[in-house]
């Protein structure tokens, strides 16, 4: 390698405005800015953190300085701008090619900066390890965002679709929606639990209407609420079995061994028959309601 | 060696647990209710455990235990106040507590071992019938 060719890191101090400015005009014609999820001035600083980060990584051959402070930094700043980014919806191949499009100017400025053929070749060769080591690393910040945002909307799902219903006094609902894993008859077991003891429940509805299917382990996993319902002193009653998964339960010889009814309303009726209450249709309905709760003391029974 | 209180109501025996059990106290408990239940023949138990944080597998043995002393002694168990992480803790150690009754709060659990007593007098030809029925 001739002695009057700078370094890498020499090359790309001294080429560094002209370098920017490639760099920029190449993600402006890539369309980085046409959606406008990012500003002109934020992708500028962007670019101009990266450079000066870069600089700060690179050992004097050309290659990167894996325990410098510089490198860490690098990285560090690369995982926020591919984590913004998965975050503002950017495509991985959008948020790739923020690194990627940064070889074309490295390599016009070695070519400028360069005159003997094999440093010149030894240069892109380096330079594009580099970048494609930096690439890689930006995808992989990225599908780590995106498993992050997918984990928390599973999260969220879960304690969504396990909402606890009161629908008379001291009679709950638990509409169940989507498979019963160990993981959801937690959930649903606290949330159920602890409506109990919020509105003094005396009967608990579990219905499993939104429930696919029943397996073996699904239905330990309703035994052990209705378990723990019983022991804070509320009954379960178990609605909403259809028809398939009722032949598939006999089938398998699965046994709840609890109170079941086809569906929420029969289980609802059995529920204020315990209570002692009845709903009963009235003969004339004075302003224009069909039918009125009365309790039989009401009533006079 | 400090005791847990057991207050006789009418017919009904109550014990509130105050305090953090232990193995011996737990022992402790068993005997005196049972000593008890003989000597007012009392015909319902009632539990409170509304202020235990931790139940082990050893006390909720002992619950079991006490229903089951209770029910040779013609008395009936009901435990009240259970919290919610406790009855999870319970389920997930395999002790459904099959033999005890349960209730919410001491109200409704007073008046599940009221009822009992009221069907027995009825049985008994002492009431003609239920007030409510």
């Amino acid at each position: 390698m001739p002695n009057n060719d700078k370094s890498l890191a020499d090359l790309l101090a001294t080429h560094e405005h002209e370098i920017l400015q490639e760099w920029q005009g190449l993600l402006k014609a890539s369309g980085a800015l046409q959606t406008g999820r990012i500003k002109e001035s934020e992708l500028a600083t962007q670019c101009r953190n990266f450079i000066s980060q870069l600089r700060g990584a690179l050992r004097p051959d050309g290659s990167l300085d894996k325990s410098s402070d510089g490198y860490a930094s690098l990285k560090s700043m690369l995982g926020e701008v591919s984590r913004s980014r998965a975050i503002q919806g950017f495509t991985p191949s959008e948020t790739a090619s923020f690194v990627f499009s940064l070889k074309q100017p490295l390599f016009n400025a070695i070519d400028k900066g360069t005159r003997a053929a094999d440093a010149k070749a030894s240069y892109i060769w380096q330079t594009s390890l580099l970048v494609d080591e930096l690439g890689l690393y930006t995808i992989e910040a990225y599908a780590k965002t995106r498993e992050d945002i997918i984990a928390r909307q599973t999260r969220e799902i879960a304690e969504l679709s396990t909402p606890v219903v009161k629908l008379w006094e001291g009679v709950l609902a638990l509409p169940v929606i989507g498979t019963l894993d160990s993981e959801r008859t937690q959930t649903v077991m606290e949330n159920l639990l602890q409506s109990i003891v919020e509105q003094s429940a005396e009967i608990a509805i579990i219905d499993i209407t939104g429930v696919p299917t029943v397996d073996t382990l699904t239905a330990q996993h309703l035994l052990k609420t209705v378990a723990a319902a019983r022991l804070m002193g509320a009954d379960c009653i178990i609605s909403g079995i259809r028809p398939q998964i009722a032949q598939t339960m006999v089938h398998l010889g699965v046994e709840l061994n609890v109170v079941s009814k086809a569906n929420l309303a029969d289980a609802f009726a059995l529920a204020l028959h315990r209570l002692k209450k009845a709903i009963v249709s009235v003969k004339q309905a004075p302003s224009g309601r069909q039918s009125r709760y009365v309790s039989p003391e009401d009533r006079g029974v | 060696m400090d005791r847990i209180p057991i207050l006789k109501l009418g017919d009904a025996l109550l014990v509130t647990i105050q305090v953090d059990m232990h193995d011996r106290l737990a022992m402790a408990l068993e005997e005196d209710l049972t000593a008890k239940i003989a000597a007012t023949h009392a015909r319902g138990v009632l539990i409170d455990i509304s202020a235990l944080e931790i139940v082990d597998s050893f006390i909720g043995r002992m619950l079991d235990n006490i229903a089951a002393v209770s029910r040779v002694l013609d008395a009936e168990t009901v435990v009240v106040g259970m919290r919610p992480a406790v009855a999870i803790t319970l389920v997930e150690l395999g002790l459904s507590l099959a033999g005890v009754k349960t209730a919410l709060n001491v109200e409704r659990g007073m008046t599940l071992i009221e009822d009992r007593i009221h069907a027995d007098a009825v049985d008994r030809g002492d009431l003609d019938d239920r007030p409510d029925e």
